[in-house]
């Protein structure tokens, strides 16, 4: 039976703790190690905590698409080809996203967190890692509908310079309108979506009115500082890419940026239950990731 | 000796999912990991379903979980699910792949990098091409490969496409396989 002639050899090759040993040692290992430290020292982009299972599955494709076969063959061309590097970049940055996405989130920053910002005179707002903008668009909608969209600043920022161009913009398909439409609908909002946009061949251009109260501009999460005394902080689907290490560093610069009574609002499926920063903070509502910091100090 | 399964399933997949997982002895010492194509705001009801009629642990898999033994950890719904080189979970919301995500394809990559040879993988009935590549990596890895035999299947495109792209280890109906993974978490070293 074919189950037991492939046990044996099966039994032959699987030493476990020698696969661990030799994964450190192994030519792909090694190279893969090169590279993102090549990349690091040469252009300050630190991808050394980022998860590897998706970052190796990138940078594959970027070195596939190039037409190389190793992982040194790419980092000789990312050392030497400034051109090159900001093509690459593109890889390295997954920009998916969408306006009101998981509109139950939506609901719950309506319903909830605007409330207690309107009892505030100001308040600021910090999108980390806001890729092209939707995001930020949709916090936009719901303030203004609420009427308090001129009390707030709100400051969005990503490493990724070409998304943060098409944010600024604020133009999108008209192809995606509806997606992002239904969306909003069931977050709860009832006006004529389409009110939001102005449309022509093909593409929606998001109103001024929205955009007047957003600033644009870079940051790194890995590299860069604390982003002062903000009443909110949405950083929802960057966190999985990153490693724990990461995450908690990241968790750590946001708590210092936050006010205390301040709201962090996460993606679906990430929390801060597992953070060094966890006992900072208390859930405001069971499914979505909005939490609260309640501790006083910094971290 | 194995060290972990990973199962891709589509259309037909709760009835499936159910075969495999249910008969599954509570000492089952081995961790899975599924894929299953579903809804993008879909709940995490299916894990509490399986679970409710396994005797092994069932799941939706988080973000830097560890993986242990005698979990089954699905992927939540709208997010790959990638096995990490420390085996740990990482979810991501990269472009679909085969007009999926979660993609069976990307579970079973990252999982053939971290197990190489240890890990099992599994393509159940389903209506699309997803996984084909993926087991065929798993095998490229020196895993061990199963395919749900078509005729047993619900839609029997995934697994025939599977059966199609890689030489299986096993083409079996979809009743044995709880009996083979038992019998493969208990093959130890020669
Ligand atoms: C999947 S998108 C999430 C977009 C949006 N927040 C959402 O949930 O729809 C991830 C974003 O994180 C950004 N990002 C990744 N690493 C970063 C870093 N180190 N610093 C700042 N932004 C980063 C990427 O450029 C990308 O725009």
């Amino acid at each position: 039976m074919s189950l037991m002639s492939r046990d044996i050899e099966v039994g032959a090759e699987a030493d476990v703790s020698g696969v661990a040993l030799s994964q450190q040692n192994d030519p792909e290992a090694v190279s893969f190690e090169l590279l993102l430290e090549g990349i690091k020292r040469r252009w300050g982009y630190d991808f050394t905590h980022y998860s590897r299972a998706s970052l190796k599955r990138r940078l594959d494709q970027a070195r596939r698409d190039a037409g190389y076969e190793r992982y040194t063959e790419l980092l000789d061309r990312l050392l030497h080809d400034d051109a090159f590097f900001d093509h690459f970049l593109k890889y390295m940055s997954i920009t998916v996203t969408e306006m009101f996405r998981d509109p139950a989130f939506y609901r719950v920053v309506r319903e909830r967190v605007v409330p207690i910002l309107k009892t505030f005179p100001f308040v600021k707002i910090w999108h980390a890692g806001c890729a092209t903008g939707e995001e930020v668009y949709s916090l936009a909608i719901i303030l203004h509908e609420e009427g308090f969209l001129d009390r707030a600043t709100i400051y969005a920022t990503d490493f990724n310079k070409q998304s943060l161009d098409v944010a600024q913009r604020g133009v999108y398909p008209v192809a995606h309108l509806d997606q992002h439409a239904a969306n909003y609908r069931s977050s709860g909002g009832t006006r004529p979506f389409s009110d939001y946009f102005s449309s022509a061949y093909g593409l929606a251009k998001i109103k001024n009115v929205l955009k007047e109260r957003v600033t644009f501009s870079y940051h790194n999460l890995v590299t860069d500082g604390v982003f002062g005394e903000m009443n909110v902080i949405f950083c929802r689907n960057v966190l999985i890419y990153f490693d724990k290490t990461l995450q908690n560093r990241a968790f750590e610069l946001f708590t210092n940026s936050l006010r205390h009574g301040g709201f962090l609002c996460l993606g679906t499926k990430e929390t801060l239950n597992f953070s060094s920063v966890k006992r900072h903070y208390e859930q405001i509502e069971g499914r979505c990731k909005i939490f609260k910091k309640c501790g006083t100090g910094d971290v | 000796m194995f060290e972990a399964v990973a199962i891709g399933v589509s259309a037909g997949g709760l009835r499936a999912l159910r075969s495999v997982l249910g008969p599954l002895p509570e000492s089952f010492r081995l961790p899975i990991a599924i894929v299953q194509h579903i809804e993008a705001n879909s709940d995490d009801y299916l894990a509490e379903y399986l679970g409710s009629l396994s005797s092994i642990r069932v799941k939706e898999a988080e973000d830097k979980e560890a993986m242990e033994g005698g979990t089954a950890y699905l992927a939540p719904a709208g997010y790959h699910l990638l096995v990490e080189p420390d085996r740990t979970f990482s979810l991501s919301v990269d472009d679909k792949v085969n007009y999926c995500r979660p993609s069976i394809d990307l579970l079973f990559e990252s999982a053939a990098d971290a197990f190489g040879a240890t890990l099992v993988g599994i393509v159940l009935t389903g209506a699309n091409g997803d996984g084909s590549k993926g087991l065929r990596h798993i095998k490229g890895r020196g895993g061990y490969a199963i395919v749900q035999d078509p005729a047993t299947a619900e839609a029997p495109y995934m697994p025939r496409t599977a059966a199609a792209g890689v030489a299986a280890d096993r083409i079996v109906p979809l009743e044995e396989i709880p009996k083979l993974l038992v019998q493969l978490a208990q093959v130890t070293r020669q």
